[in-house]
C-alpha cells in the first residue's frame, strides 16, 4: 500500500516523524481523514486528537491543541501549537490544568478575557476527554 | 615590596575566583550543548512554515495581507533587540548594541524598540530610545510562550498602522568561537525563497484562504522571532564559556605571576635573616 510521510511540529521540537497509510486530524470543519496521494489541502486544526495508522495497521495518536495542516500528495506537515504523544500525557496533570483553567474563569467572569479563558477550557476538557478514551 | 603575607593572600583570593570562572566554564558549556540542540529542534517547524508559505505564495501571488505589503512612507519603525539577561558574557551583547547604534543612524524614521532580555531594554532606554514593550527572564530552554507578548505588540502596533516596519536584532550563532549580530526585516514579512517553479496548482482551504493565511502568517512571524531567541541563548552560552575560560586562564597567569614574587620575597628574607645571624656572629667574635 502507499504511504505517505507524516512530521508534527511544534515550534519548540519534532513531536512525530513516520510513515503512514492513513491519517484521522480534527479539522477546522469537521474530522478528516487523508490518505496517501491526497490533494493539496491546507486547513486550521481545532484541540483534539489526531491518529496516525502506520503500516500493519498500528495506531499512533497524537493530541494537538490546535495548528495548522498542510497536506501534500506524499506528504503532511502538521504545524501544532502544541502536540503531545499519547505516552507523554499524565491524566492527573490534565485534571489539574483543566481545574485551573475553570478557576481562572471563574475569577474573570465578566472580564474581556473570557473568551480566551473559555477556548483553553474547551482544550483541556477536549484533552481529558482523549485521556480517559484511553484509559478504557 | 609587598610582604610575603599580603602576596599569599592574593594568590587565595585570585585561585578562589579562577575556582568560580572554571565553574562558570563548565556549566555554559553544559547548557550550551542543550541549547544548541534547541535550535536544531525547533527547525523542522520553521521549515515546513516555510514551505508552506512559499507554495502560498506561488499558489496566490495577488494575496495582499498586511504582513506581506511594502508601505511607501515609512513614518516610525520598531526595532526588536534580542539580548542576554545576565552580563558575563564576553563581547556578545556590546557587538550586538554596536550594530544597533550603526542601524539607528541609518534608519531616518522615528524609532522605536522592542526588547527581550534585560540587557538590550537597558541599553535601548540608555541611547534614548522610546522602549515600548520588553521581556526579561526567558528560562535557558525557553518555549514559544516566552517569548509570545512582545511579538503580540510588535504585530498589534504593526497592524494598526503604529509601526511601518519592524526589525529583529539578534546574535547568531555561527561557532562557539564566533557569533555574528545579525539584522533582519520581521515587518513586513521577508517572503521565503526556494518557491520552485512548477506545475500549477492550489490548496483546497479550510476554512477559508484569507484565515488560513493570517494564521500561517502570524505564526511565521513568532517562529522568526522565536529562532532568534534560541540562536541568541545558543550564543550567551557559548560566550560565556568562553570568557570565563580566558579569565581562568588569566587568573592562572596572575596566580604563576605572583608565586614568582612570593617565592622571591621568602628568598629575600632567608637571606636577609641569615646576613644578620651571620653579622651578629662576627660582631661577637
Amino acid at each position: 500500500m502507499a504511504m505517505i510521510s507524516v512530521l508534527v511540529a511544534t515550534a519548540e521540537r519534532e513531536v512525530y516523524r513516520g510513515e503512514a497509510e492513513f491519517l484521522s486530524a480534527p479539522g477546522e470543519a469537521g474530522e478528516l481523514g487523508i490518505m496517501p496521494r491526497h490533494t493539496p489541502l491546507l486547513t486550521a486544526l481545532r484541540p483534539g486528537e489526531m491518529r496516525i495508522t502506520k503500516q500493519g495497521g498500528d495506531i499512533d495518536e497524537v493530541f494537538i491543541s490546535g495548528g495548522y495542516m498542510e497536506v501534500q500528495p506524499d506528504a503532511i506537515t502538521v504545524l501544532a501549537d502544541t502536540a503531545e504523544r499519547a505516552s507523554d500525557i499524565d491524566e492527573a496533570e490534565a485534571v489539574a490544568a483543566q481545574r485551573r483553567a475553570e478557576e481562572l474563569l471563574e475569577k474573570q467572569k465578566g472580564d474581556v478575557d473570557v473568551a480566551a479563558a473559555e477556548a483553553e477550557l474547551a482544550m483541556l476538557a477536549s484533552r481529558l476527554m482523549w485521556l480517559r478514551k484511553k484509559k478504557h | 615590596m609587598a610582604s610575603a603575607k599580603e602576596i599569599r593572600g592574593q594568590i587565595k583570593a585570585i585561585q578562589n575566583t579562577a575556582k568560580i570562572t572554571k565553574a562558570m566554564e563548565l556549566v555554559a558549556a553544559s547548557k550550551m550543548k542543550r541549547a544548541q540542540d534547541n535550535v536544531l529542534a525547533a527547525r523542522a517547524y520553521s521549515e515546513g512554515i516555510h514551505k508552506v508559505i512559499a507554495n502560498l505564495m506561488k499558489a496566490h501571488p495577488e494575496f495582499q495581507h498586511p504582513f506581506l505589503v511594502e508601505r511607501e512612507e515609512v513614518k516610525r519603525v520598531g526595532l526588536l533587540i534580542i539580548s542576554t539577561d545576565k552580563g558575563l558574557c564576553g563581547g556578545l551583547n556590546a557587538n550586538a548594541f554596536r550594530m544597533t547604534l550603526g542601524k539607528k543612524k541609518e534608519i531616518k524614521a522615528e524609532l522605536e524598540a522592542l526588547s527581550i532580555g534585560r540587557r538590550g531594554a537597558m541599553f535601548m532606554q540608555r541611547i534614548g530610545v522610546h522602549l515600548a514593550g520588553s521581556s526579561e527572564n526567558i528560562p535557558d530552554s525557553p518555549d514559544l510562550t516566552d517569548v509570545l507578548g512582545v511579538v503580540e505588540l510588535a504585530m498589534k502596533h504593526y497592524l494598526e498602522g503604529h509601526y511601518d516596519e519592524v526589525y529583529l536584532i539578534y546574535s547568531e550563532f555561527v561557532n562557539t568561537m564566533t557569533q555574528t549580530p545579525t539584522y533582519t526585516r520581521l515587518l513586513p514579512c521577508p517572503v521565503p525563497e526556494g518557491a520552485k517553479e512548477g506545475g500549477y496548482w492550489d490548496y483546497i482551504y479550510e476554512p477559508g484562504a484569507k484565515d488560513v493565511l493570517e494564521g500561517v502568517l502570524r505564526r511565521y512571524v513568532e517562529s522568526l522571532v522565536y529562532h532568534g531567541v534560541l540562536e541568541n541563548k545558543a550564543c550567551e552560552q557559548s560566550a560565556r564559556m568562553v570568557a570565563m575560560k580566558s579569565a581562568t586562564d588569566n587568573a592562572k597567569d596572575i596566580v604563576k605571576e605572583l608565586s614568582i614574587t612570593y617565592n622571591k620575597a621568602r628568598q629575600a628574607a632567608i637571606t636577609q635573616e641569615l646576613a644578620e645571624i651571620c653579622a651578629g656572629a662576627a660582631a661577637a667574635q
